[in-house]
């Protein structure tokens, strides 16, 4: 099938708005085509990856090409803003991060400064910057904001990435497939939780074990048995560990999540026989992690990055306590989270015990690799199942525990056995 | 010459090796990029070069950052020559688009079966169609 264009976008294509909307058009032609999204559908945010270890060096030569265009041209369309950075300004030496990194993350925010992109370098902009609204279409270029968006929010968002993502700023639509469209939103999977959550840890185990039981973009989980809502931060760990572990863009949540008052709201009784996680579950996930009694390197609390209400928690946690000297505790947020800690004296706090707070940053984002180089790490230990998930090809040993068994280990410096 | 036909794909007409796994696949997750190999223990394909292969797997997986990824590896020389799946995300395909890489999926039947690997393939995304030129023996 062949993307329908409206008379703005076939004029995109032509050239008549410029070379970067004529090459965003054209991607998203391309990627439209391969999905055969029968059109384009106008979105109201765009939310960039713009890390430089994902850019890499061809990402960033390309963005600076869009930037040297004349102004009209370059500027993009509606608001857009971006995930993460690669390091932290004022850390990255600390961290054995090199100004070769530094240089490049540079050169990169430069460049996505000169396309009007809003420099906001968090994956919680869901949280902090401007949360979406139900049936918005938007363009979110981080897992977990996508799942978040679609499914707590009943926003409606594909996973963009990079240069999707920016094609969108540069455009203002997205092609219409996959979660723009109301048949792709349907449960195609049900699960019922028969298991207490107690932590953060639990809700990401949950979201791991649902992840990895759908594994595919495609599969629509809806989850009964939670009766009580968790709250922000805990649909956080659910929904980026669910993305992480399946490539999850969408769950529901009966009579929690916008789209789900009742079952029958996402399904039309067709579903399969819902499979039942329980506490031996959510046990055993943690199991494939475990390593009692072993010496921690690092303790890194990201992935997503922190709310404020996850910073202070951690703030009276460490009051009175002190980071092992052979073990570091990381702690990312987003940079208005980080201005409000810094105002609020929580910083301060978590610091005066021997943890660092990084600004704009989520760990796996941040050339890990050649963190653990620089600083000897191996064993890392985390209350996120996302990050559990993906560090182990960075080539750490990841723990994933509790939030309190993590404030332990950074402390004691080793897991508890 | 067996031929598999599959949704029309993206990216130019190629011709490599297969490397087949029946694993997923993240460009973050799974490869070491500076050395052009699988760095995932858990992965079948750990320690094996990806460099210039026609990978065939099963779907994508994680994050979104092998759309940025892909077209860096290929401008390092250290891509490989094509991507086949049965199912993949958008994360993949727009990664593709933007690489100028081949990448297809949606084959009647698990493509990590149809073809198995040192089989030599030609990839014609347009068409939608992928020629064994020539089966690997045993």
């Amino acid at each position: 099938m062949t993307i329908a264009l409206d008379d703005e976008a076939a004029a995109m294509r032509a050239g008549a708005f410029g070379e970067a909307r004529r090459l965003a058009i054209e991607h998203q032609i391309a990627v439209g085509d391969f999905f055969d999204a029968p059109d384009f559908v106008a979105v109201t945010q765009a939310h960039v990856m713009g890390d430089t270890e994902s850019l890499g060096e061809a990402g960033v030569a390309y963005v600076e090409r869009l930037a040297a265009l004349p102004e009209a041209e370059r500027r993009t369309r509606i608001p857009t803003i971006t995930d993460p950075r690669g390091l932290d300004f004022a850390a990255y030496r600390r961290l054995g991060q090199t100004e070769a990194m530094a240089a490049l993350e540079r050169r990169a925010a430069h460049a996505l400064e000169a396309l009007g992109v809003l420099m906001t370098n968090t994956c919680i902009n869901y949280q902090t910057v401007m949360p979406p609204t139900r049936g918005e279409h938007l363009a979110m270029g981080d897992t977990g904001v996508a799942i978040y968006c679609n499914s707590v929010f009943g926003a409606r968002t594909n996973f963009e990435g990079g240069p999707s993502a920016l094609a969108a700023g540069l455009t203002g639509r997205t092609p219409r497939y996959g979660y723009h469209l109301d048949r792709y939103r349907r449960a195609t999977r049900h699960f019922v939780v028969d298991a207490p959550l107690r932590d953060l840890a639990d809700w990401g185990a949950l979201g791991a074990l649902i992840g990895r039981s759908c594994n595919s973009y495609w599969e629509v989980p809806v989850i009964e048995g939670v009766t009580v809502s968790p709250g922000s931060d805990a649909l956080k760990q659910l929904g980026a560990a669910m993305a992480s572990f399946g490539s999850t863009a969408l769950f529901h949540l009966v009579g929690l999540t916008a789209e789900a008052r009742d079952l029958g709201d996402v399904s039309d009784g067709s579903l399969p026989e819902p499979t039942v996680i329980r506490l031996g579950d959510i046990e055993g996930l943690y199991k494939r992690y475990e390593a009692p009694g072993e010496k921690v390197d690092v303790v890194v609390f990201s992935a997503p990055q922190l709310s404020l209400m996850e910073l202070d928690d951690l703030a009276r946690r460490l009051d009175g306590r002190t980071v092992h000297p052979e073990t570091d505790l990381l702690i990312a947020t987003s940079p208005e989270n980080k201005s409000a800690a810094d105002r609020m004296g929580l910083t301060r706090r978590i610091e005066a015990a021997g943890g660092l707070v990084l600004e704009g940053v989520c760990f796996y984002q941040s050339y890990a690799r050649e963190m653990a180089e620089a600083m000897g790490w191996h064993r890392l230990m985390t209350p996120s199942a996302k990050l559990a998930n993906i560090i182990g090809g960075y080539g750490y040993a990841p723990t994933l525990g509790t939030v309190e068994q993590c404030v332990d280990a950074a402390v004691v410096g080793r897991i508890s056995a | 010459m067996i031929q598999l036909r599959c949704h029309p794909g993206v990216g130019p007409i190629v011709r490599g090796v297969a490397l087949v796994a029946q694993d997923d696949f993240s460009a973050r997750y799974d490869l070491d990029r500076s050395r052009g190999v699988f760095s995932r223990e858990a992965h079948r394909l750990h320690g094996q070069s990806y460099v210039g292969r026609i990978l065939v797997l099963n779907t994508a997986k994680g994050g979104v950052a092998s759309a940025w990824m892909l077209r860096d590896m290929v401008e390092r020389g250290l891509a490989p020559a094509g991507l086949l799946f049965n199912r993949v995300n958008p994360i993949l395909a727009q990664g593709a688009v933007f690489a100028g890489l081949a990448l297809m999926d949606r084959f009647d039947g698990n493509v990590t079966s149809l073809i198995a690997t040192g089989d030599e393939l030609e990839l014609d995304p347009a068409q939608g169609l992928i020629s064994i030129t020539q089966r690997t023996i045993g």
